[in-house]
């Protein structure tokens, strides 16, 4: 490749992109040819960088300048000064107050804690670009696998790094490729699962959309390792942008002669295509998605037999996630016991999360197994949003658990967060403050797995309800405690007698917010109050005579007119009007709109 | 059984030539009702006559799969279709207010469409930029970061294109 005195890698992530990141790197394109510097400088158009709060993100390297929330009309200020003159445009860089110390990349909190092995090339290549791709050791260990190791080299070198599957149960990859390589059949297949169906996570895609060929390099080498000729990647629908890069990345890996028929001459040959999935979560449970591929309802059914031995079409299969792929080249390269020796005994390597909710960094974050949830939230997260106190972070989705504050240190891998009542999942980590209700936030969970039980198996489809309609009568008040029992007995019979991993974990959020927060429930249950006040039938609104000064402001916020008084003289509020949205109490400046 | 109507929907060529390179191709169903959703933006019951026709496949399980799967519609969507997330970032951060703002703003619920046509209100679980909660795409373009006071705003820059 040549060489240039500047790169200028834009933010081409989903959630850039839909705030003009697009426009963004055609301006700054087209800044850069008219201003001469197109031999000099190259702009380029990369995945996630992961600091999703701040995007559209801009970085200019090799001064390491990066810049924050970007507008398409910056463009031409970036190219003027920083590319022309060589002078940093110092309101875009982040941490704008500390700007004379000019935050470069590696002085910023947020990525400090950060080892990018899943995320190694994402915000670095231009994905759409295979040579790229091969220029940072691309494509390398799938040469190693194909001429210097044998199949059972490659299971040997798994094995050692300890690699467990990262969409959410944890198995270890190398029994996986094992079992189906020891199946006898003419006939095997890889899959992928991008399905991605945890809301509020968005790990699979970023990888997917920020660095397609690491996923493809990665299930050629499944394939020669366990006998297979044919790849598919299972991905939702809904991830355009992510399918597009796949359908570039494995035209460009065919014309290479890296992908097809002969792989670099050695005889073997392996294809991949995509599968769409249609928005049905239970799709992510692996026989549910063989179902999907094979074109039908995508009902998950009983194991054993497991996909390594009776998997696509009956033939053995091996199926793993996006992000699981994604860590196999670099094992190839580097070895196994250099991929051993980050993480936990148990935990190796690193973990992906897509950290959302009340937390003031939200974004793509990669760290080390066993890092603790506080380094997590408080250090690369930069803590929570309006100095709030932190209540608990979930993790694993609809199939998790809450994470409360006591746990803030303990090091996060499989089994520690197992112990605590969670799962690892597949990389969701939602944080949660004081603001939260938690009979709600499990109300939510029960919401929508209700909606997405297939409704195969009677635990699933019946015991799900009951508990949602449970969760719903305390939110309204109309509970008693032997409710509270009633939902532990019906969540215990889901966990043991459901015949999928999604009826057997949707009683998780539920039990495990019971667990920890069983006073918030019993305040809901005994004195019908939540403290919160997201439950609106247990609160109303009134104004307190002594501190309103009758303004009026509340009065004129009202979407519903039920606030009345004379100017001058304290307000009331009629309880029959009130449909308690809330905004009196925003508006207020004297907090005189209080809940009770 | 196949009336007049059924006969004599226009399919493309474009559609034509999808089909007929799937045909062959075991698992072939839900990747054809993506392209004739992408073109009609539903799944019309003519094309789902049609389909079982050309494919030679149980109407009732060309059903089974439209019904099973959130993605496909039965319904044509207004030319404007909102969705709104309500993702477990979104919710947090307040999707369910604006969900309910929309709809009192256009007098639909999820699922409706606006009497002229022009909006239908859908609600998505996360589309993936949690980082900018709460979400709503209209018409692709995607709003982050979203304040119910926008959507007044929002609604009439949508009836003017129209
Ligand atoms: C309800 C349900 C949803 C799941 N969703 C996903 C998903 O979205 N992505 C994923 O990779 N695995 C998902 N899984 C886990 C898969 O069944 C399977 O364990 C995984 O794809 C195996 O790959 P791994 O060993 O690389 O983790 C889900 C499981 C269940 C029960
Ligand atoms: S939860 Fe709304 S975009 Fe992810």
């Amino acid at each position: 490749m040549a060489s240039y005195r500047n790169y200028v890698l834009v933010c081409g992530g989903t959630g850039c992109e839909s705030s003009k990141s697009a426009e963004i790197y055609a301006n700054l394109l087209a800044g850069v040819e008219s201003a001469g510097l197109a031999d000099e400088v190259q702009v380029i158009k990369t995945g996630c960088f992961g600091f999703c709060e701040k995007g559209p993100v801009v970085k200019v390297l090799p001064d390491e300048s990066f810049y924050v929330e970007v507008k398409p009309e910056d463009a031409a200020e970036i190219v003027a000064e920083h590319l022309v003159k060589g002078r940093e445009v110092k309101r875009l860089l982040y941490n704008k107050e500390e700007s004379q110390k000019n935050a470069k990349i590696d002085d910023i909190e947020f990525y400090q804690k950060q080892v990018r092995i899943v995320l190694r090339n994402c915000g670095f290549i231009d994905p759409e670009n295979i040579n790229e791709y091969i220029a940072r050791d691309g494509y390398a260990a799938l040469e190693k696998a194909l001429f210097e190791l044998k199949p059972d080299e490659v299971i040997d070198e798994l094995k050692k790094s300890g690699l467990r599957g990262r969409g959410g149960a944890g198995f270890p990859t190398w029994k996986k490729w094992s079992f189906t390589k020891s199946v006898a059949s003419g006939q095997k297949y890889v899959v992928c699962n991008a399905d991605e169906g945890d809301p509020g996570a968005y790990m699979d895609r970023s990888t997917l959309e920020g660095d397609p060929h690491s996923v493809l390099e990665a299930m050629t080498i499944a394939g020669r390792t366990i006998g297979a000729n044919q790849g598919y990647i299972y991905i939702r629908a809904e991830y355009p942008l992510a399918i597009q890069r796949l359908e570039i990345a494995i035209q460009q890996a065919k014309e290479l002669g890296l992908l097809g028929q002969n792989i670099l001459d050695s005889g073997f040959d392996f294809d991949i295509e995509l599968r769409l999935g249609a928005g049905a979560f239970v799709c992510g449970e692996e026989t549910a998605l063989l179902a999907s591929i094979e074109g039908a309802r995508g009902m998950p059914k009983p194991r054993p037999p497991f996909p390594a031995v009776k998997g696509l079409w009956g033939k053995p299969t091996v199926i793993n996630n996006v992000e699981t792929y994604a860590n196999i080249p670099v094992i190839i390269l580097k070895g196994g016991d250099w991929f051993g020796r980050i993480g936990t005994a148990a935990s190796k390597g690193t973990k992906v999360f897509a950290l959302t909710g009340k937390i003031n960094n939200s974004g793509l974050i990669e760290v080390p197994m066993g890092t603790t949830l506080r380094e997590i939230i408080f250090d690369i997260g930069g803590g929570i949003i309006g100095g709030k106190k932190f209540k608990a972070a979930q993790s694993g989705g609809p199939s998790g658990g809450v994470i409360p504050e006591e746990f803030l240190d303990t090091p996060i891998d499989y089994e520690n967060l197992a112990k605590i009542g969670s799962i690892m999942g597949s990389g969701g980590l939602i944080v949660m403050d004081e603001d939260d209700c938690m009979v709600d936030v499990a109300k939510f969970y029960l919401e929508f797995t209700v909606d997405e039980s297939c409704g195969k198996c009677s635990p699933c489809r019946i015991g799900g309800r009951q508990i949602l309609e449970l969760l719903d009568s305390i939110t309204k008040g109309r509970a008693s405690l032997h409710d509270l029992e009633k939902i532990k007995k019906i969540g215990k019979a889901m966990q043991r007698a459901s015949l999928c991993a999604l009826g057997g974990t949707a009683a998780n959020p539920v039990l495990s917010t019971l667990k920890y927060f069983e006073a918030e429930y019993l305040e809901h249950v005994k004195d019908k109050k939540c403290r919160s006040g997201k439950c609106k039938d247990l609160f109303a609104f009134s104004i307190l005579t002594d501190k309103c000064i009758g303004c009026g402001l509340c009065a004129r916020k009202c979407p519903v007119n039920a606030i009345t008084g004379e100017k001058g003289k304290p307000h009331t509020i009629k309880d029959g009007l009130c449909t308690k949205c809330g905004e009196c109490f925003r508006a207020c400046r004297f907090k005189a709109v209080v809940k009770k | 059984m196949f009336t007049k109507a059924d006969e004599e929907i226009k399919i493309s060529a474009e559609l034509r030539e999808f089909i007929d390179r799937w045909r062959d191709k075991p698992g072939n169903l839900i990747m054809i009702l993506h392209k004739v959703q992408e073109e009609y933006r539903y799944i019309p019951r003519e094309m789902a006559l049609f389909l079982s026709r050309e494919l030679n496949v149980a109407l009732a399980k060309i059903y089974g799969v439209i019904t099973f799967y959130h993605f496909f519609k039965l319904k044509k969507p207004g030319k404007y279709n909102i969705q709104v997330c309500i993702g477990t970032a979104c919710y947090l951060k307040g999707g369910g207010d604006i969900l309910q703002e929309l709809e009192n703003l256009l007098g639909i619920g999820i699922g409706g469409v606006t009497a002229d046509g022009l909006f239908s209100i859908e609600g998505v679980r996360c589309v993936g930029c949690c980082g900018l909660a709460p979400v709503a795409v209209c018409a692709g373009e995607v709003f982050g970061k979203l304040k119910k006071e926008q959507l007044p705003d929002i609604i009439a820059k949508y009836k003017e294109k129209a």
